[in-house]
């Protein structure tokens, strides 16, 4: 195209070629707008009104609208902050606020909060001229669900909830109910959101403006067990977990802190720290070796990635009928909180079964209905205690008074300290996939495989939510699809059931571009750069290390040796694989015949 | 086969509703319209089944659209559906003394609407387009035009009567 379009924001005239609204392109030229609905991943819904802008056309006809819902056309003329559309926001944020539980100080999202934040940009001090959302009108808070929390008396109906449901996972659990003033956004039926076929993503709450939805907060059981002098306390941490936390702290997208989360965690008193790494390169010895042994055997084949607590609940709860293709390898949270339950007691004096509790700090919310599993318990306990999101630990962090920039990194505890590339890249879509062909092409080979970068998994945006990649192990052709998103995952299994499918190897992330953008990390939803960055911090890391592949690790050789004997052995079926449930009879919905 | 669940809902009758809708989200409506007249109202485990069996919708979303319009209904209607027109002709010409004699009639007290043997169910509807025969009621189709208390009364007293007979 010869002729570029332009157009004028703000008297600065500014080029545009193909964003999908103007908000972008406002974005882009470096001004910003408030808004509560838009969210870059999801579909424009122009409900908050908080976007408006005044536009004149050429013809010098002016207008207001919701630059979130308009094409950016050439030629008009832009103005994003003028008097109308000033009064407009606060009208806007008036009317929300007196609808509103404004009890801010006990609130979770009190500080990120945007209501809060426009509230107090835009200098609204007082609503009382509007009808008040009343106490005794209240609706009860809904903490059913083991991850997330809803309060209705905060939701201001923006919708970004049912989007991210319907758009990320394809199976909207929360919906719009009645109409006018009566609407509320809830599961079906006013039904409790811990009943329902929720899969705990906790996308929702990532998208949520407001404290409507929010990560159940175990931070305080979480400070007893520390405080507690009878109890010992070892933590581990997530691969992604890593290249997040630093932003909490004024650190760039994906600048690896594992040094500085280690030694903040041993500063709160912790008393182990652990790398969920090590147990990423246990998972692959183990799932490795079950994906040979089934291709093989040309038995359940594809085989499903079990690391993703969203998904294997997806499935028992949609499709129980293809649960034989889920990987038995349990998520290396629990292969690693088992590990530490069976050997840190043999290894660190001080450490007893009974004393010794595990807090796991994942980027994910799911992950906390995970540890509540009941195939993860032994002798009638947790396998791990708690799991804490990587927003979580960053509050503990700044209640301990630590400045997290200015610490000391330092290593986590032997004997699982190492970890290698492969570990680290199961944070990012397409990780898991990655390491596990690794290590799968020399248990078939035993030969190393040359090229380690297999690109056409890796990609986090919304165009890389399904990757097919062929890989040639020694002219044995094995297909790996690579899928984030239940929507997405949805799909494939469709093609399985209707015998179009062609591949071996089905690696299925919940969140959009994987862990790295989790529903437990910090705020990404209004930058999609943001999880890129995530993910090439993990990337980079993969690059640099020592070891890339799983099977190399000395640590994880070690702990074979001396304790698991071999990948598949009895005892690492023991410790390290679970089992399933078909949870689609005594759903709320077991009407459905199949 | 009709395959009978334990709320005794007929679900062979919802997919031949579905099958003749071509399984299509943008059906959704009469779907619920056509169900409605079967079942006489929405059933929640109904609802749920539509969610579960069109791809692109979920329970919850069909939840949303049969609480936003006001003609779906989630409580069991009667056999004789009562609607008494309150718009502006109407409720100036008397329709509130009516609605409260069939109230009063059926023994129905605030906030419930359909009578406990499930023969009659009673709402209020804005305007019928009738103004001309204003107060308005209708049940099951058939309009009595300029009612009044001691007419509904009547017209109710007949269709119970008629029911006894019947049995």
């Amino acid at each position: 195209m010869s002729d570029k379009k332009t157009l004028i924001i703000n008297g600065k005239e500014v080029e545009f070629t193909d964003e999908p609204n103007l908000l972008e392109v406002i974005r882009k030229a470096g001004f910003n707008v408030p808004t509560f609905c838009y969210r870059p991943d999801l579909t424009q819904y122009g409900a908050c009104r908080m976007c408006v802008v005044e536009v004149e056309y050429p013809n010098g006809r002016t207008i207001i609208n919701s630059s979130c819902t308009m094409p950016p056309e050439a030629n008009i003329k832009v103005k994003t902050n003028t008097e109308r559309t000033r009064r407009i926001r606060k009208t806007v944020l008036e009317l929300l606020l007196a609808n509103h539980d404004r009890e801010c100080t006990t609130c979770d999202k009190s500080g990120k909060c945007e209501l809060q934040q426009y509230a107090e940009e835009y200098g609204i001090k007082d609503v009382s001229k509007y009808v008040q959302l009343r106490k005794d009108r209240y609706l009860p808070i809904d903490d059913s669900n083991p991850s997330i929390v809803r309060d209705p008396n905060k939701c201001i109906l923006c919708g970004a909830c049912v989007r991210a449901c319907a758009e990320f996972q394809g199976h909207a659990v929360l919906g719009f109910a009645n109409r006018g003033s009566k609407t509320v956004v809830q599961p079906i039926a006013g039904k409790p959101l811990g009943s329902v076929d929720c899969v705990f993503c906790g996308q929702c709450q990532a998208v949520c403006p407001t404290g409507a939805l929010t990560i159940k907060n175990e931070v305080n059981p979480v400070w007893s067990l520390i405080t507690d002098p009878n109890k010992k306390v070892a933590a581990q941490i997530a691969p992604s977990v890593r290249v997040a936390i630093g932003e909490e702290f004024g650190l760039e997208p994906g600048a690896n802190t594992i040094g500085l989360i280690n030694a903040a965690l041993k500063e709160i008193g912790f008393d182990l720290v652990f790398d969920t790494n090590f147990s990423a390169d246990l998972t692959i010895m183990e799932e490795a070796h079950e994906f040979v042994e089934r291709v093989s055997k040309g038995e359940n084949l594809p085989l499903f990635t079990s690391c993703c607590p969203a998904w294997v609940r997806y499935l028992e709860l949609q499709h129980p009928d293809m649960l034989n293709h889920l990987s038995s390898c349990k998520s290396p949270q629990g292969m690693l909180s088992m590990v530490l339950r069976e050997l840190v007691p043999k290894y660190f004096e001080g450490f007893t079964p009974e004393n010794l509790n595990i807090v796991s700090i994942m980027p994910c919310t799911a992950k906390k209905a995970e540890a509540k599993r009941e195939q993860l318990q032994k002798d009638g306990k947790y396998e791990t205690d708690y799991v804490l999101t990587t927003q979580e630990l960053a509050k503990m962090i700044k209640s301990a008074g630590i400045d997290f920039k200015s610490l000391e990194p330092v290593e986590g505890d032997s004997p699982f300290a190492q970890y290698t590339g492969a570990g680290t890249i199961f944070g990012a879509s397409g990780g898991v996939a990655e390491a596990a062909v690794r290590t799968a092409y020399e248990f078939v080979t035993g030969e190393p495989l040359s090229d380690l970068d297999i690109k056409g998994m890796r990609g986090v945006d919304k165009n890389h939510r399904c990757k097919d990649v062929e890989i040639d192990i020694k002219g044995t052709k094995v297909k790996v699809r690579v899928v984030s998103t239940l929507k997405e995952a949805e799909k494939s299994l469709q093609e399985i059931k209707n015998g179009t499918a062609d591949f071996h190897m089905l690696e299925v992330m919940a969140c959009p571009g994987g862990c790295i953008n989790g529903g437990g990390q910090p705020r990404s939803c209004d930058d999609t750069h943001i999880k890129e960055k995530r993910a090439q911090g993990l990337y980079k890391e993969d690059s640099e290390l020592q070891y890339r592949r799983s099977n190399d690790n000395p640590d994880i050789k070690k702990l074979y040796a001396e304790y698991l004997e071999a990948p598949g052995s009895h005892k690492a079926h023991e410790l390290l694989h679970t089992a399933y449930e078909d949870k689609f009879k005594g759903s709320y919905k077991d009407v459905v015949k199949a | 086969m009709s395959q009978q669940t334990q709320a005794g809902i007929d679900y062979s009758k919802v997919d031949e509703i579905l099958a003749a809708y071509e399984y299509k989200k943008s059906n959704l409506i009469a779907i619920l319209q056509k169900v409605q007249e079967v079942f006489r109202y929405l059933p929640l485990d109904i609802m749920t089944y539509i969610g579960t069996k069109i791809e692109g919708l979920s329970p919850a979303t069909v939840y949303g659209v049969a609480t936003f319009y006001a003609q779906f209904s989630l409580q069991p209607k009667g056999k004789y559906e009562i609607k008494v027109c309150d718009g502006t002709a109407c409720h100036v010409r008397g329709s509130m003394p009516v609605l409260n004699a069939i109230k009063q009639c059926l023994n129905l007290t605030d906030g419930k609407f359909t009578t406990e043997d499930s023969l009659f169910s009673l709402e209020t509807v804005s305007c019928l387009g009738a103004c001309g025969l204003a107060p308005v009621v209708v049940v099951n189709g058939k309009v009595y035009p300029q009612m009044t208390a001691d007419a509904i009364k009547i017209v109710i007293e007949t269709i119970m009567k008629e029911e006894k007979e019947g049995n």
